[in-house]
């Protein structure tokens, strides 16, 4: 069986992809590493993050490359000065919206959005920062979610949904106040769909949902979607 | 920094950080000496100074600030500093110092908690002591801030890295040396 391909251009090289491939699966497939946040290798895309955005020739807007899928003749640059000043922002905005403190924070050294900063090169944060003091849950018998470490990634409410298959967690209120919540806004041990996989504390990129008690580096595990999936067509 | 002048004019300030920045300066330990040669310390907790002299060349600034006596001093500080850089995380985030902004009026609600909700003996809030802030503050938030060093302590070797560059003229690059927070 063929498969219909399309041919295109990233980053001036010619790469022919299955249709329907993202952006970021083709460039990923071909060697050039778009940054990411809130995509997850198993999980659908979301586009939340806005860290994988990148330019089209003959388009003035930018195109989240985990949201858009390719088409035949399309000319997409994945890194300009532009890009990388947009992301150096939404870096920062994230740093800002909520307290991120890394030097108290259980994901410092391994924490994505501190790794992302790194990368380019985000020494400081020259917006005003908000200092929320969203309620902590540490109810639960070893998970705990801290909100004001959030970044709304919604990659443990996509795990929940489409991996464990649960729905335990979910956004409530919308903007700079969303928070994820379990069930109907219950505390954590008073939710009666949890099966308490732990799948949340392994896709948070930051210090938001974590195991207490457990180093974070034994904790995360990036690949968990994927690999699931993988194990399920055997 | 100053090509072709005797020694070039330093100077550390302490605001609200834990001195660990300090000591992690001290923490050059043998490249102190090369340093030193080149280098005049007019002031700082390390140097019985009192007041902060004029035409300092390099000011580095340790901890964030979070009250009156701090903001004005800083103030004074970018008026008589050439190169003005945040030393480690509190100066550059807030930080530790910064953990009171989360509660509402935490200039008040700190002192009420520290001095009166869990004092057991004679319960009074301090006087004679400067105002705090409404809230804690990053250096660059107040000042232009010329380079930032973040870490909590920032590693001696890139303390090392920026005031060897610039003592020779040169423009710290910072990408890929330094770990945000």
């Amino acid at each position: 069986m063929s498969v219909a391909t399309a041919t295109l251009k990233i980053d001036g090289v010619e790469v022919t992809v299955p249709e329907g491939t993202t952006i970021l699966k083709a460039a990923r497939d071909n060697g050039i590493i778009i940054p990411t946040l809130c995509y997850l290798e198993g999980l659908t895309s979301y586009g939340g993050c806005r860290l994988c955005l990148v330019e089209m020739a003959g388009s003035p807007k930018l195109f989240p490359a985990c949201a858009t899928p390719i088409g035949p003749g399309m000319e997409v640059t994945t890194n300009s000065e532009r890009l990388k000043e947009y992301r150096k922002m939404a870096v920062q905005m994230l740093l800002a919206e909520r307290t991120h403190i890394c030097s108290v924070c259980v994901a410092d050294d391994h924490c994505e959005l501190q790794a992302l900063a790194n990368q380019l090169g985000v020494d400081h944060v020259t917006l005003e920062r908000n200092w929320t003091g969203m309620e902590i849950d540490s109810s639960h018998d070893f998970l705990v979610i801290d909100r004001n470490r959030c970044i709304l990634c919604t990659r443990c409410i996509r795990v929940c949904d489409e991996i464990e298959g649960v729905h335990t967690l979910d956004l409530k209120l919308r903007g700079k106040e969303a928070q994820v919540i379990m069930d109907l806004d219950e505390h954590w041990v008073n939710s009666c769909s949890c099966t308490s996989c732990r799948k949340c504390a392994k896709v948070c990129p930051v210090g938001a949902i974590y195991i207490e008690g457990e180093p974070l580096d034994h904790t995360k595990r990036k690949d968990i979607a994927e690999f699931i999936l993988s194990r399920r067509k055997k | 920094m100053m090509p072709g002048k005797e020694k070039t004019r330093v100077a550390t300030i302490w605001l609200s950080g834990c001195s660990g920045c300090h000591m992690s300066f001290l923490d050059q330990d043998e490249l102190l000496v090369p340093l030193a040669e080149k280098i005049q310390l007019v002031y700082g907790p390390l140097v019985d100074t009192k007041t902060f002299p004029e035409n300092v060349d390099v000011t580095l600034i340790e901890g964030a600030v979070a009250n009156e006596e701090q903001l004005a001093l800083l103030k004074e500080t970018r008026g008589k500093t050439k190169v003005l850089i945040s030393l480690g995380d509190c100066a550059v985030t807030g930080n530790v110092a910064a953990l009171r902004n989360v509660f509402k009026d935490s200039d008040k609600a700190v002192l009420e908690m520290a001095y009166i909700d869990t004092s057991e003996v004679n319960p009074q809030i301090p006087t004679g002591v400067p105002k705090l802030l409404k809230k804690v503050l990053p250096l660059h938030e107040v000042v232009k801030v010329d380079h930032f060093i973040p870490g909590c302590p920032p590693p001696a070797g890139l303390i090392n890295y920026v005031l060897t560059e610039l003592l020779n003229g040169r423009v710290p690059n910072m990408e890929g040396r330094s770990k945000y927070g």
